[in-house]
């Protein structure tokens, strides 16, 4: 089980106090399109992903940017066993969606972008610990996004 | 994935806009590395002080920069460019280079944090592409 410091509860739930899910999920998830195109493989019922204004005011896209956010926040309002929290979610992923898990990985895509958004709204109260933080928990949502693959 | 010119351009372009702050950006990115990437520190065990705003962290981040500024000048060519600084990273310090990522992503979101505006998405895949070179160049001599 993940253990949390006091420290990083309240940072985790600090940022997502502070961002607007809509904006943040649209930029964070256009964002991953446009700097990691090959993502776009999933995706081909988006229509129009041709260059960064395209992706940028693609409706379907803000959509999906919300849908991510919210699964977030699942995994933020039970900090405490994400693993179970996201069964149903990992296996959409593995079985349904057929993503390549690598594509949860914090350091790139679409986890990687959201830090990159977050950081530009936050500015200089996104610390190195904050970072820190987020990571963390964004890594615990990717381990169990993961569980359920072969 | 090789930079087109449109992606030199636009690093060139993001470059002019920030290399007046680069000193700032390379200590802060480096400081945010040792605490987000804590076994990073394993390199900086003779530091006495590995917190932000510390003396080794303010004077390496600046020298990183340097590098980074070579690197701009160099686009055309990174593996010439970068050579003396591929020996050195291949041959005394050894860093594993998969640090180089890491590094490369502490940079982007201390960019992303001190030039929010310029650092769009457009700006960033190309200096994703470019600090990817950057560190295909410097892993050249490894082995």
């Amino acid at each position: 089980m993940v253990k949390w410091s006091d420290f990083e509860r309240a940072a985790i739930q600090d940022i997502f106090s502070k961002i607007d899910y809509d904006v943040v999920g649209r930029a964070a998830f256009s964002r991953c399109l446009i700097v990691y195109p090959w993502t776009q493989r999933y995706f081909g019922s988006f229509g129009n992903l041709y260059n960064a204004a395209a992706i940028t005011s693609n409706p379907k896209v803000a959509a999906h940017g919300k849908v991510i956010m919210a699964g977030l926040e699942k995994a933020l309002k039970n900090m405490d066993d994400i693993k179970t929290t996201y069964k149903d979610l990992s296996v959409l992923h593995s079985e349904k969606l057929q993503v390549d898990p690598d594509n949860f990985n914090v350091k790139l895509f679409s986890f990687y972008c959201l830090t990159i958004v977050v950081a530009g709204q936050m500015g200089a109260a996104f610390t190195p610990e904050v970072q820190g933080a987020f990571q963390k928990f964004l890594a615990v949502v990717v381990a169990s996004l993961r569980k359920q693959y072969y | 994935m090789s930079l087109t010119d449109k992606d030199k351009a636009a690093v060139k372009a993001l470059w002019a806009k920030i290399s007046k702050g680069a000193d700032a950006i390379g200590a802060e990115a480096l400081a945010r590395m040792l605490v987000v990437y804590p076994q990073t520190k394993t390199y900086f065990s003779h530091w006495p002080d590995m917190s932000a705003g510390s003396g080794p962290v303010t004077k390496h981040g600046k020298k990183i920069m340097g590098g980074v500024a070579l690197a701009v000048a160099k686009m055309d060519d990174l593996s010439g460019g970068l050579l003396e600084l591929s020996e050195l990273h291949a041959f005394q310090l050894r860093v594993d280079p998969a640090n180089f990522k890491i590094l490369a992503q502490c940079l982007q979101v201390v960019i992303a944090i001190m030039f929010p505006n310029d650092f769009t998405p457009e700006a960033h895949v190309a200096l994703d592409k470019f600090l990817s070179n950057v560190a295909l160049a410097l892993s050249e001599k490894y082995r």
